[in-house]
Order: C-alpha cells, then sequence, then structure tokens
C-alpha cells in the first residue's frame, strides 16, 4: 500500500482549487464567486472566463467580501469567496462569526496561500493560525486536502453541502499523489497506508511529508498507519479511533501552530476516549520568515525527518 | 399594505437632489393609521426593554416612523416569510441594536405572535438581544450586532436579485455611529463601481452614540458630500420622526433607483422621540426606563392596538 503511493508530477493546490470552481460553475449555476484583487493567484480565471457575470471582483476589502457572500448566500446563491488564507480569517473573523457562521450562510471560504510553504512573503502572509480560528466556529466545516487532485475534488464537494465551509490550499507545486477525479466525501478521513506501530494523522501538504517519512521508517522496520485528515472538522473520530486502538500511539502532522489545529483536534478526542502517548509536528509558538518552502518547513520542524523523528520518539514512549 | 381609496398628492420633502414632484399612493386617513401604529409601536420599544431591563430604547424610538413606514406601507414583503426574500423587497437591519422596534412592526404585521414581545433578551427565546436567525425567528435573514456589516450583506442580496432578474429592492438601515466602521466605506464604494442601483441604504443620522453626540466622539464630517463623492445618490429626510416626510423620502428614494447609482437616504431623527424625557440624549442609547419612568412614558404614548 506504502509503495503505491508514489508522486505523478507536481502541481499546486491552488491549481486544483482553480480546476474545481470551473468544473462546479459548470454543474450548478446557483455558485458565484467574489475575489478581492488575486484572482492570478487564486487560480480563478477559467471561472471567470466561462461566467463573468457570475464573478464578482471585490478589490482590496476581505471584510466588505464577506458580508456580500453572505447576503448571496442569504438569497440563495452558493458563494465562493477567494483570497489568501491569512485575509480569509483573521482579517474578517468578525465577519466570518457574525454574517457567515452564527447565521449559518452557505459560504464557501477557500484559501490559498497557508502556512509556511507560501515562502518568501514571509510571516505577514505566512497563516498558521487558520485551522484553529475556523474550527473554533460553531457550524463551519473545515477541509484542507492534501494535493491538486483532493483540491479539486473537494471545491465540487463543499459546493454540494450546505453550510459554511473553509477550504484551505497553498501556493507551491507540491507532489499529486491521490487519484484523479476522486469522490471527495466530506468528514471521512482518508486511508493511504495501514500500519500495526504507530498512527499518522496529517492534513495538507504535510500528508506527503508523512508518506516519505513512513517509507523510511519502513526501512527501519516500523509499520506506519496513515491517515489524511482531509476534514479537519467534523473529524472523522472512528477513524482516529480505530487506528489508535490498534497501535497505540499517535504523530500529527500539519502546517500550522501546533495550538489549535489538528493535533488538539486529535489530542482532545483521545484525552476523552482512548489516551495514548501523541507527538505533534506542527509550528511551536513562532511566526515564520522569508524562505523557500521546504528550507522553511525544514527550519520550523516540519521536515520529512522529522516526522520520522517524532514516530521514533513516540515509539519509545509507547507502552 | 394599507387600503388605497383614492390618490393623494403630495409635497416632497425638502432635498437638494429632487428632481420631479410625484404621486404617491396613499392618503390622509391612512397616514393618521400609521401614526396610531407608531404610538403603539413605541410602546412596545419601553414595554420589551423596560421588561427585560436590557436593550436599546433610544434609537429604536427614533427609527419608529421608518421601521413603520417599511413593514406597514413601503415594503412589498410576505409575514409568510421566505428566507431568500424571492419575489419581494428585503429589508436588512445593520445596527442590529435597535432590535426593539423591528421585533416590534415584525409581530405587529403577522411574522410572529405579538405575545412573543414580552420574551425579549430573556431565555429561550427567539427575540434575541441583537437580531439573529439562529433560533429561527421569522423575519430576521442575517445577525447583526457587530456594527458595520450590514451594508455589505445587502449588497450581496441586491447582486443576486439582479442575477435573477428579481426587479424588487433591497433595503438596509445603518446607524450614524456605525460609519465610523471602515467595513461601511468598502461597501459604498463597491456599490457605486458595481452599479448596485436596487438598493436603499437609509442612515439614522441622530447625531447620537453611546459615548456620546458623533461631534463630540467621531465626527462625521459632511455625510452627504461624503456619500455622493463615493458615488451614490445622496438623498435627505429631514423630518425623521414625520410620518409624511418619510413616506416622501422614501417614496423619492424608490425613484431614484435603477439608474446606475445606489440610493441613500440620509434620515435626520432625534433618538428617543415621542417620550419627552428620553428625547435628543445619547442618554437612553443603552439604558432602560425604571418602574417609574415606564410609567411617565407609557403615559405619553397611547395605546392604539393593545399592548402584548
Amino acid at each position: 500500500m506504502l509503495d503505491q503511493l508514489i508522486s505523478t508530477g507536481k502541481k499546486s493546490t491552488r491549481d486544483g482549487f482553480g480546476a474545481g470552481l470551473f468544473e462546479i460553475g459548470k454543474q450548478n449555476r446557483e455558485v458565484v464567486a467574489l475575489c478581492a484583487d488575486l484572482i492570478g493567484s487564486l487560480k480563478m480565471e477559467a471561472f471567470i472566463e466561462a461566467f463573468p457575470e457570475r464573478f464578482f471582483q471585490i478589490g482590496i476589502a476581505e471584510a466588505n467580501m464577506m458580508g456580500i457572500a453572505a447576503g448571496l448566500a442569504t438569497a440563495g446563491k452558493i458563494p465562493y469567496t477567494g483570497t489568501f488564507a491569512n485575509f480569509s480569517t483573521g482579517r474578517v473573523y468578525d465577519q466570518l462569526r457574525q454574517s457567515i457562521a452564527y447565521s449559518h450562510k452557505n459560504v464557501k471560504v477557500c484559501a490559498s496561500h497557508a502556512g509556511l510553504t507560501l515562502g518568501e512573503d514571509g510571516a505577514t502572509h505566512q497563516i498558521l493560525e487558520d485551522i484553529g480560528m475556523t474550527r473554533m466556529l460553531p457550524g463551519f466545516t473545515v477541509v484542507v486536502p492534501c494535493d491538486y487532485n483532493q483540491t479539486k475534488a473537494a471545491t465540487i464537494a463543499i459546493g454540494e453541502h450546505y453550510g459554511p465551509v473553509y477550504l484551505r490550499f497553498g501556493r507551491p507545486d507540491w507532489p499529486v499523489f491521490t487519484a484523479e477525479n476522486q469522490k471527495f466525501e466530506i468528514g471521512k478521513a482518508q486511508l493511504l497506508a495501514t500500519g500495526s506501530d504507530v498512527s499518522i494523522f496529517a492534513t495538507g501538504h504535510m500528508v506527503w511529508q508523512a508518506i516519505e517519512a513512513a517509507k523510511a521508517l519502513a526501512l527501519e522496520g516500523v509499520s506506519c498507519e496513515i491517515y489524511n485528515i482531509h476534514t479537519i472538522k467534523p473529524l472523522d473520530e472512528a477513524a482516529v479511533l480505530d487506528s489508535v486502538s490498534k497501535t497505540r500511539c499517535v504523530v500529527t502532522a500539519e502546517e500550522h501552530q501546533r495550538n489549535g489545529g489538528l493535533g488538539d483536534s486529535i489530542a482532545q478526542l483521545l484525552a476523552r476516549r482512548l489516551p495514548a502517548p501523541m507527538e505533534f509536528v506542527a509550528v511551536n509558538d513562532s511566526f515564520g520568515e522569508s524562505g523557500k518552502p521546504l528550507e522553511l518547513l525544514d527550519k520550523y520542524g516540519l521536515s520529512v525527518n522529522d516526522v520520522a523523528a517524532a514516530a521514533r520518539t513516540v515509539l519509545t514512549r509507547k507502552k | 399594505m394599507l387600503e388605497l381609496p383614492f390618490f393623494f398628492t403630495f409635497v416632497p420633502s425638502k432635498t437638494k437632489t429632487l428632481r420631479h414632484s410625484h404621486i404617491f399612493r396613499i392618503t390622509m386617513a391612512d397616514i393618521q393609521q400609521l401614526r396610531r401604529i407608531a404610538t403603539q409601536v413605541r410602546r412596545d420599544i419601553i414595554r420589551q426593554t423596560s421588561m427585560a431591563a436590557s436593550g436599546h430604547p433610544g434609537g429604536s424610538l427614533g427609527c419608529t416612523e421608518l421601521f413603520t413606514a417599511l413593514y406597514f406601507e413601503v415594503l412589498k414583503h410576505d409575514p409568510k416569510f421566505s428566507k431568500t426574500g424571492a419575489g419581494e423587497d428585503m429589508f436588512f437591519l445593520s445596527n442590529g441594536h435597535i432590535s426593539p422596534v423591528w421585533y416590534s412592526v415584525l409581530a405587529r404585521s403577522g411574522y410572529f405572535p405579538i405575545s412573543e414581545l414580552a420574551t425579549f433578551r430573556k431565555l429561550n427565546s427567539r427575540l434575541q438581544g441583537h437580531p439573529a436567525t439562529h433560533e429561527g425567528l421569522p423575519g430576521i435573514r442575517v445577525a447583526s450586532g457587530s456594527l458595520g456589516q450590514g451594508l455589505s450583506v445587502s449588497i450581496g442580496a441586491a447582486l443576486a436579485k439582479k442575477l435573477d432578474n428579481d426587479p424588487n429592492l433591497v433595503y438596509t438601515l445603518t446607524g450614524d455611529g456605525e460609519l465610523q466602521e471602515g467595513q461601511v466605506w468598502e461597501a459604498l464604494m463597491f456599490a457605486a463601481h458595481h452599479k448596485v442601483d436596487n438598493l436603499i441604504a437609509i442612515v439614522d443620522w441622530n447625531g447620537q452614540q453611546i459615548d456620546g453626540p458623533t461631534a463630540k466622539v467621531m465626527s462625521l464630517g459632511d455625510l452627504p458630500a461624503k456619500w455622493a463623492a463615493f458615488g451614490w445618490e445622496a438623498l435627505q429626510i429631514e423630518h425623521g420622526n414625520d410620518m409624511q416626510a418619510v413616506l416622501n423620502g422614501l417614496a423619492e428614494a424608490k425613484m431614484h433607483t435603477g439608474k446606475g447609482k445606489p440610493v441613500v437616504v440620509l434620515m435626520k431623527t432625534e433618538m428617543g422621540f415621542g417620550v419627552d424625557f428620553m428625547a435628543g440624549t445619547h442618554v437612553w442609547h443603552g439604558k432602560t426606563t425604571n418602574a417609574e419612568q415606564t410609567e411617565r412614558a407609557l403615559g405619553q404614548l397611547e395605546e392604539t392596538l393593545g399592548d402584548f
């Protein structure tokens, strides 16, 4: 199973979003798109060209964009907002909270350039708190797909689901390893490799890092079970409990602060239901900085080696 | 809508931008009836806020003519309530703290039982302190309370109406102090650029906010000039507590829709209007009347439709 997880090439998850948006736009005429002056970055050109009357350029005014999206949704449209993850969450948190979450609007908040892998722009833009912010909002679904194909499928799937969604993806070209034209099931964790020694729960770009780490660990005789937690909320609790009841130790991996992210969510579940030793591969209460994506993952403890090291550590704590 | 037995010609309110006189289908008797409704709405405001010992009576009293005019005359609306608002006018309240006046006109126009006004701000009520959709109160389409968001939401609804070729209008009310929120000016810029001309924004221009007069807290400057400079058709109602003036102003605003520009009505009102000791001050913005004050206030407001 692990051997079959191979990269067929590199493409960005934001390109997957653009492809998915065009597709859902074709399928459902109620889908509309909004962008705050980042059309090229969000890869929204195909949608805009095909459906110009269903696209709204908002300019650099993200708070207004979220309010307009809430109004469009009120009248029955399915708005997809597009901007960087930073401007999709922290900048507009109160708008997300009142006009969208509390009012239960069918708005799809689509957020690119999340995390350290945004790279050279540096910490002002490398948001590492967005998963935490959005998963705290009652009623929000939080989706973080792992590669181009899955981001395309997720972009389509969230349009078929009623309710507010935060869809997080990234900037860099990244290995593509999930199936083309897959069916994306919100809330259902994706089992990538079965194993018996340690469970690795990863999300977003870190899923590929987990796969690479598991391959290295296999050479040392360590058997890793890898789950792609593409839906942070609602968490697939059954899948997590099932895996941990077998392996009895856990590594989580995410391009996010340790506080508030996927690791927190899984720790909360396990503390209540199935306590187990756990290691967290995540940014540890720090801002990022300018650099190349892989350099940054290395410096901030999110490299393939860091995931493997976390697995080795947690195995020593296993009873 | 009220009965319309004959046409009534009236003199439009004093506005700089008025271009034509017009005929408005409302009778003197109708205006008397709207005034009687407004008196009851004011009683409802005082009674809701005093019973809850919490809420914002001042701004609610100041906007009573507007809400009465909207729900009993101007809006094409159906109290059976569809959240999408397809085929009807839609109203969004941005300054959600004046919920008591909205709840009163919604109940009195048939959206929910009048008796439910007694639950305002109490546990397990649909009448939350600030309007919300969460408990399913008919008439509310989006939560408001955190200021500055309603104009954006209204623009979204207006854009949807255009996409759906729905000729009805979207109305929204914001406070004047609320204009201190930056998001409002983002929305102003957008609406002009995208020619959102099926939208009528109304500003409750009472010159008061919680901490005092707006001129002292944070000057708003020349509001008509600011809205006009942002590309809006900026109209004014000089006497927003005069039912006739409000009707005239809204009729005029409606005439300016569909002409490529969003329309704003800057409506001068007196906070606390209708109760002598509450009028013209910010003191009753977020403060309620005690038992003795409630009696005094209700003594000035005739019970025309029966208290809840």
